[in-house]
Formats: C-alpha cells, structure tokens, sequence
C-alpha cells in the first residue's frame, strides 16, 4: 500500500470512510514523518503528538459510530503558529510570545476540532507574519523541501514546506500580502487566500487586521476547496466576516470547467521582471486553460504598480497599532532593564520590546507609527487608502472583461536562504502579485505551474476572482491541475529528505 | 489626605469685571448595558475583579471587537434627546496611546465620525431663565480598565510596591456628549455649568440609558474653562479639570478656575494647557498632566469592526421611543400635584419626582408623598449617609402609610414609628401597625373619661379656656395625649376639650 504521507487529504478521506485505514494510522504516520524529516525542513515550531492522536482516536470513534462530523473528519492537519490554539503555545514566530499558551482557540481552530481534524502542530513563520522567507522567525528559518538551502517562501514558509514534505496533507497559513500563495507557488504547493472576510479572523493574532486573510495550504485545488469550506463562513465573533454562506468551492473544485471562461492576463504582473523559467511555465499553463475551452484577454490594472508602496505604508500602520499590546504587562516575555534598580512600566516595556521583537518588526513598528502620526496621516497613510480604492476600482473594471484574472504567484522561484535578508526592498518584491488582491480583498489562489528551466525549482500560477466568487478561481485551478498533471503523468515530488540537514547546518 | 496648594485666586466680582469665561464640558457616561461594548462580558458594578472578562475585552492576542447593538441604539437615542443629528454612516477609531490598565495599549472610540453631532439640550437655571448649551457631538467609546497602587504613601503608582489591575470596567460602552463652547454665561457661568450636568442627568435617566451615578463615577464630567479679556475676540488658553463627580462639585471647579485663571493673568502670567485634578475636600484644583501638541494618539479608522449605518426605520423607530422631555414633564407633574415652585425644586433636588410619582399612583395624596420623600425619609438617609433608596420603603408602602393616617388609624408620630419598623424590615406598614400595637384609641368612651379626668385636674387652665383663650388648651391636649400613651387623635382630643369648654 501507498504510504499514507503520499496521499492528498480527499485520498486519506476517502480510505477513512472505506475504512481502509484510520484516523489514527494517518497520524501516526504524519507524526512518523515529522520526526523522520523535520530536521531538514523545520516547518514545526511546535507538535503535539498525545493531542493529535487523541482526536484521531476520536474521530475513528464517530466514524465507527455512524457519526462522522465532516468530509475531512480524520485527516491531520498543520496550523500556522499565528492561529491562536487552546492549550498549546502559539508565539508568531515570536520571543515576544515564547511560551504563551492561549486559553481559547481561534474560530477556524474550533471549526477544524468540531469537523474531527487533528491538529499535529504548530507551523513556523517570519515574527508576526512579517517577511517572505520565514528567515526573521525567531526560532531559525524553514528550508525548501526542493532545496534545503533556499526559502519555503514566508511569511508562512512552515506551513507549506510542511505539506510539500509531506508531513502534512493539510496546513492553516495566514496571507496578508501573499504569504500562503508566494510559499505555495515557491514549494510547488497549492495555497488559497479566501476573500477578506470569508474565514472568520477571531484568534489570529493580527498582523493588518484590513488585509489579513487565513486561508488552505494543501497538495491539490480540491484539497483546498475542501479545507475551505471546513473552515470558511460567518462567524459572530469578527463583524468582518462575511454574513453569507461559504461560495460553492467544492463543487466547483469537481467540476474543474473552464469552457467559455474569460481568462484575464494582468499586464502589469506578468513579463519584464519575472524570471524567465517562471514566466515561461505561466505561457504553457495558459495555452493549456485554452486548450480546454478558455478564452484569454489581456488586462491593464495601472494602479497596481503602486499596490506595494500602498501596502508597506497601510500594513506598518496597522501592524504598529496591532502590536501595542505587547507590553510586558500581562502575558509573554517581560524583560527588566540593565541596571535599573526600580524599573518603571515604561522601562520594563521598552527593555521587553527591545529583546522580544526582531529587526523587522521593529522597522515596521517604526515605519507605522511615523506613517499614521499626525501631520503626516493624510501624505501617507491617507494615501495609501487611496491607492486601495483605485486598486479595488482597476479590480472591477477588469472582472467587466474577465471571469477571473492570472498572474504568475511570485516573480522568481525559491530564492537562497540570506540571500535577500539584508535587503528589505529586495524581499519586498516578492510579494509584488499577490499584494493586490490583499488590497482589494479579491481571493486567489496559487497551484504549480512545473519548474523552472534555469534551476528546477517550482513556479507558481495565481489565479484571482472577483470577491465572494471564491469557487470560480478553484474551478480554473481544478482544471490546470488536471490539465499539468496530465501532463507530467502525476504530482511533481521534491528530492527525497535525510533529516539531518537543519542539525548539520547547526553544527 | 489634603493637598496644599498655593495657587492665588482672584475674587469673584473682580474676575467678572475684567473678564468673559467660556466653558466646555464633556460629559462620560456608562451606558447600563447588560453587556459591554465589544463582548458579551457583563457589566455588572462591583463583582469580584477580572471575573467579568474574556480574550476580548482583556486584548489577548488575536481576539476581535464587535459592536454591541444596544449601546450604539442607546447612543442614537441621547444624540435625538439632544435634538442631534443622526450620522448615517459612521466608523469607530483607534486611540493609540499606552495606558497601564488599557488591555489593547489603543482605546476603541470615535474619533471623526461620531454616531450623533449638531445639537442642543435647553437648560433651565434656578430663576426660571433657560440657557441653550450646543451639543457639539456624541460619541461611542469603551472604558478601561481599574489601577490599584498597593503601598506607598499616595495610593499613585509612583512609590507603590505593586499594582493590581481590575479589568471587570474595561470595555464598559460609554458615551460621551460634547458641548461647543458655552459663551455669554458670564457670572452665572458656574450655575450653567452645574445646570446642565443636573439637565442632562434627569434627561439620560428618563431616557434609562445609564444609571447616572455621578458618585460611583457612572457619569463624569470634564470641565474646560478659559477666560477673554472683555471685548476681546479671542479665545484664552484652557485647563480642563478631569472627573468632576458631583453636581455641586462642578459649579465649584468652574467657579475656582476662572477665579485661578484671572489671578494668573493679572500677575502677568500666562495659562499652561494642562489637564486639572478637582480636589473636593479642599474645593481647589491642582496641576495634571501638560496637555501639547504632541500628543499624538495617531488614530485611524479601526479595520477590526464594519461601519456603523443606523437605517433611517432604526432610527424612527428609536425616535419614537423617546420619553417626554424632563422639563415637560415636570411642568405637567408640577400642575397636577399642585406644587408651589419651590417645593417642586425641593422634589427635583432631592431627584424624587420619579418615586413621588409612583407613590402618588399607588394611591398617597401629592403633598403626603412630597411629604414622606423630601421630608422624613430624606432626613433620615442624609443622617445615615445613605440613600433612600437603600431604606426598604417602597412607594406602595408610603401609598399605605398615608392611607392609614387619612382614615384615621395612625397620627403623624405614630406613623412615623410604623415607618420606622418598615426600614428596620418588620414588613408592610399594616404588619408594622398590627404587630407594635399602633393604633389610635377608637373607644370615645376612655377618651372622654381623660379629657374629663384632665379638666378636673386643671381648673386654671380650664378657667382660662372658658374665658375665651383657646390656645391654653393646648397644656390640656398635651396632658391627655399623654394618658392616652399618644394613641388619640390630638384634633379629637382637641374637639373635645373644646365641647366641654366652650
Ligand atoms: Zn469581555
């Protein structure tokens, strides 16, 4: 028999409900595989094995009893450790949160509970979301399963090498800017930003609260339809969250149709800029779209070239309000200044501060903070929300000529570990495609599109849809999936793992 | 503790002499939601500390605020009692500034947007003359939380050992009401001030929104004065003297800065911008925190909640529930229960229209109500330090008070013993009655023997009566009264004397 770590969550679900193998097997054999790879990878922060098996075994239970809660009842699953989980730490990547163990869990943790998935772990991240590479997590960066010295992608790089190693068939991420599609495209994943507000945000701890989006990391378009739907609908607890029943993703996701559909080619994020390879595997998906029936027209979206100035002056400013709560007061680190007899509130703060947050948050912090003070609101912040609503605008007009827009997800494939870290614009860039839709609240969705002729490194495929019209862009994905795995005669895999690597490189 | 200060004041008259106060009040008010302003914590006052929280309102990471429709419906509901508009679209603010009881270091509020703005609330001041205050806005906002500095000699956090936090008020729903600046009040502008807190009370009480409880800080008035030279043009620089917390308290502030304030200008100086603290023992105010431009709370709008649009149905339908204004309906209480004026500043003073009202539909007389509430059982409470509301007495109980003395039960000192034992909790006036033995003697046949009896005992005085001086026969009603252990009509007792003597 296959080894179950191969299979994609509807193949693990399928053999539950044939009663094949149980819940329990297929955490077992996760957690095996966690403990076998994970030191190469370093996609968990944290696992947890006696409560994953604990609802394992609970699921198996139901199933036995005729009770089975959801279509994924039984398959483990990995969540990003910016997602609150009840009983277990969860830091954001960060020293600020070492140790925090919330008392509640986030309304996507309890939906995945209350489907009977269970959670294996905690994923790594870059510190409060922020970065592209999980390279400014403060607990040491994840590595590409394809090439253990080059990136996951960030900020939720854990997440998906996670799934691309296979210790997981399933990951939670978060995507503020592009971070669940930008890892997806560079581990040769699939990974799906819901439209804002489409999965409840109570419990994630916020990076910008106006962009932040939790969304599926997974192996297949179906996949990720599926865990949508897990997750995805109103919650009462975040007044942002969509009042309307999760869009018919899954359905859709079985369809796999493009016949007739207008596909729009987004001129501003596609071709000069993008690595040659990446842009060449993004021709071929298209040309294969059309062979099943698609019709192709080229787009302009002009605004979008401002879309990442817009985004590092709206995501620093909330982030900078988002974080004021890490004070050293009531939870997490607290640190005491050197040297100070009676340290007061303020000092014990900005010593905790000083140890706790890493570079990047603390450039944000200040980048914020400047941004939305007085005097210099309306030059920066203000206008960053103007940019968003010409965004939203370049959006609509182009949804008047298409049913859905692509892109490639990022422009380069995974790039070398410290490579870009000390230059913030450089990694900036890279989320350059996937920004927009963050902006505008608009979902998208990233599936491989095949390596890259110049270093034989997954390239991603972006597919974007008009907000609450989710299951149009897992209907394109479904059926690019169908038409590449054709294609290659099966899923692209990365080079088998020995697990030594993160040690050796400790060493 | 008593603050020392010395801070010269100038006298009253001459600060009017040479200058024009203006003021501006803000005005906090808790609105008495069963829940708060973002979660559904309770919010009941005075439960054992932190246990009326959750991730929300402690600001755990990751918890998410969502607006609690019953406080914006009662914010609506003061902004139309205050003849405001009604803001169709509006978004709440985030007031980043760090606050050691603040859980999220940022406070939920409105900022540029407020639910309800452009008003006016009529104030009537104590000679009849009505003073309009504009109404600048109102606006949502949620409280924080509660510091306790242990140790120390100053109960402030300077000095202490440690501090407890109480996080059961944070994210309380408040409201706070605006005035524009109040102009031309002149020497009155300390009543002003005092009247329109006091008009303002009685108005959001009608409108049972809060509980209005100035003295546990349910209601809490900031003061801004500043002073014009007169026929100036321009506005002087202001103090704002924080959480006023009484009625009187808020005339006096205002009354001491401006007498502060002119001293300061006469001496040359110039008014710092500062936040002021009110100190009632002493009735002076001392330097808070220099209030400056660089305060920067950088507020944006909060991208965790969705806009508030109030529809135009909501908010006829809020219209509609609107009490009648409290000067209206003490206009018409006032004639019904045939008042003089200054009894009824008596009853709105002592804030007993509400229960005088219910006395009198359980069936009492006005003036016996008027007489109970403002009378004995106010003096009783005042000497307790309590209030009437904590004695047991409910307005049907004063309603069968009075009607035991009416028909002749009980007199006016035997009624006040039977209300005596219903704030000790012996029951219903009846029960009290029934149970101490009150009851005024019905037997006319001893009554007529201690009238005769005291006659007899009394020729002179008898004497004197015969002749003409009826007031003498008051030693005679005293004398039988007495035999009778008080339990005789005295206006019988009277009658009879006066049968036997006339
Ligand atoms: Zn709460």
């Amino acid at each position: 028999m296959t080894d179950i770590t191969r299979l994609t969550a509807a193949e693990i679900a399928d053999r539950l409900a044939r009663k094949e193998i149980s819940s329990v097997e297929a955490t077992q054999a996760h957690l095996d595989r966690i403990a076998a790879v994970d030191g190469d990878v370093h996609a968990f922060l944290h696992v947890d094995p006696e409560g994953a098996l604990a609802a394992a075994r609970q699921a198996d239970e139901q199933r036995a009893a005729g009770e089975s809660r959801s279509a994924l009842a039984g398959v483990p699953i990995a969540v990003k450790d910016v997602v609150a989980t009840q009983g277990q730490p969860t830091t954001a990547g960060s020293k600020m949160l070492q140790g925090w163990i919330p008392p509640y869990d986030a309304t996507l943790v309890t939906r995945l509970r209350a489907a009977g998935l269970p959670i294996l772990g905690k994923t790594n991240m870059d510190e409060f979301a922020m970065g592209s590479s999980t390279e400014h997590s403060a607990y040491g960066p994840s590595h590409n399963p394809w090439d253990l010295e080059r990136t996951p992608g960030g900020s939720g790089g854990g997440s998906s090498a996670a799934v691309a190693a296979f210790e997981a068939p399933l990951a939670i991420g978060t995507d503020t800017g592009g971070s669940i599609r930008q890892p997806a495209s560079v581990t040769g994943t699939v990974g799906a930003k819901p439209t804002y507000g489409g999965v409840s945000r109570y419990g994630l701890i916020a990076l910008a609260s106006s962009l932040d989006q939790a969304g599926p990391c997974t192996r297949s378009v179906l996949d990720a339809a599926l865990l949508h739907e897990v997750i995805g609908g109103h919650d009462v607890m975040d007044s942002t969250s969509i009042d309307a029943p999760v869009p018919p993703v899954v359905d859709a996701a079985r369809k796999a149709d493009v016949k007739g559909l207008r596909i729009g080619v987004i001129k501003e994020i596609s071709g000069e800029g993008f690595q040659p390879g990446v842009q060449k595997r993004f021709e071929e998906s298209l040309q294969l779209l059309v062979d099943r029936g698609a019709e192709v027209v080229e787009v302009s979206c002009p605004t979008f070239e401002q879309g990442l100035a817009a985004y590092y002056l709206i995501l620093p400013s909330e982030a900078s309000s988002n974080l004021a709560k890490f004070d050293a007061m009531r939870y997490g680190l607290r640190v005491s200044p050197d040297g100070v007899d009676s340290p007061s509130a303020e000092q014990v703060m900005a010593a905790t501060r000083d140890a706790g947050f890493g570079d990047e948050v603390k450039r944000r912090i200040i980048l914020g903070t400047y941004a939305l003070s007085s005097g210099y609101y309306d030059a920066y912040y203000g206008q960053a929300q103007k940019v968003r609503t010409l965004i939203a605008r370049d959006f609509a007009a182009a949804f008047e000529k298409a049913d859905v827009l692509v892109s490639p997800t990022a422009p380069t494939t995974a790039f070398k570990l410290g490579d870009k870290l000390d230059d913030p614009m450089a990694m900036y860039l890279n989320d350059v495609a996937t920004i927009p839709a963050n902006l505008a609240g608009v979902p998208g969705l990233s599936l491989p599109s095949g390596l890259a002729d110049e270093d034989g490194l997954p390239a991603g495929f972006q597919i974007l849809a008009p907000a609450a019209k989710d299951h149009l862009m897992y209907g394109v994905g479904a059926a690019l999936e169908a038409a590449l795995l054709e294609q290659w005669g099966g899923p692209l895999t990365p080079p088998e793992l020995a697990g030594d690597h993160v040690k050796e490189i400790a060493r | 503790m008593s603050v020392a200060t010395t801070d010269a004041v100038l006298p009253y008259d001459e600060v009017l002499a040479k200058y024009d106060p203006v003021m501006g009040l803000e005005v906090h008010v808790e609105l008495g939601t069963a829940t708060k302003m973002f979660c559904g914590c309770a919010t009941t006052f005075g439960a054992e500390p932190n246990t009326q929280t959750c991730p929300v309102c402690l600001g755990l990471p990751g918890a998410l605020p969502v607006v609690n429709a019953a406080a914006v419906e009662s914010a609506i509901r003061i902004g139309l009692a205050l003849n405001c508009q009604v803001a169709e679209w509006c978004r709440f603010a985030r007031k980043n500034y760090f606050y050691p009881d603040m859980p999220k270091n940022f406070q939920t509020s409105q900022y540029d947007e407020p639910i309800v703005f452009d008003g006016y609330l009529d104030v009537e001041l104590d000679d009849g003359e009505v003073f309009r205050v504009d109404i600048e806005r109102a606006h949502m906002e949620e409280d924080t939380g509660k510091s306790l500095h242990v140790g120390g000699s100053t109960g402030r956090i300077q000095g202490a050992d440690y501090s407890l936090v109480d996080y059961n008020r944070a994210g309380i729903p408040l409201v706070e009401i605006v005035t524009r600046p109040i102009r031309g009040a002149g020497e009155r502008a300390p009543e002003v001030a005092r009247a329109f807190v006091a008009t303002l009370r009685d108005l959001l009480k009608a409108l049972d929104v809060s509980d209005v409880k100035m003295e546990q800080g349910s209601m809490r008035c900031d003061a801004n004065v500043s002073l014009m030279p007169k026929g100036a043009d321009q506005l002087g620089t202001r103090t704002e003297t924080k959480n006023v917390n009484s009625l009187r308290s808020v005339e006096r502030a205002v009354r001491y800065e401006m007498c502060r304030h002119a001293a300061v200008l006469e001496a040359g100086g110039s008014i710092l911008q500062e936040t002021r603290h009110w100190h009632e023992d002493t009735g002076v105010t001392t330097s808070g925190r220099p209030k400056s431009d660089a305060d920067d709370y950088r507020y944006f709008p909060e991208p965790d909640l969705v806009p508030v649009a109030p529809s135009r149905e909501l908010v006829d339908q809020l219209r509609g529930t609107l009490p009648e204004p409290p000067g209206e309906r003490r206009k018409r209480l006032q004639s019904a229960w045939g008042y003089s004026d200054l009894e009824m500043r008596d009853v709105m003073n002592a804030g007993a229209v509400e229960i005088i009202e219910e006395t009198v539909a359980a069936g009492a007389t006005p003036a016996a109500a008027r007489k109970w509430w403002t009378g004995e059982l106010a003096r009783r409470a005042n000497a307790e330090g309590k209030a009437v509301s904590d004695f047991n007495v409910t307005p049907a109980y004063v309603a069968e008070l009075d009607g035991m003395v009416a028909s002749g039960r009980l007199n006016d000192s035997m009624a006040r013993q039977v209300l005596e034992g219903v704030i000790n909790g012996e029951g219903a006036p009846t029960a009290v009655a029934d149970a101490r033995g009150l009851e005024l003697v019905q037997d006319d046949g001893a009554l007529e023997s201690a009238v005769d009896e005291v006659i007899a005992a009394n020729p002179d005085v008898a004497a004197k009566v015969r002749d003409g001086k009826v007031q003498a026969a008051g030693a005679l009603i005293g004398q039988v009264m007495k035999a009778m252990k008080g339990q005789a009509d005295a206006a019988k007792v009277r009658e009879l004397i006066l049968q036997r003597l006339t």
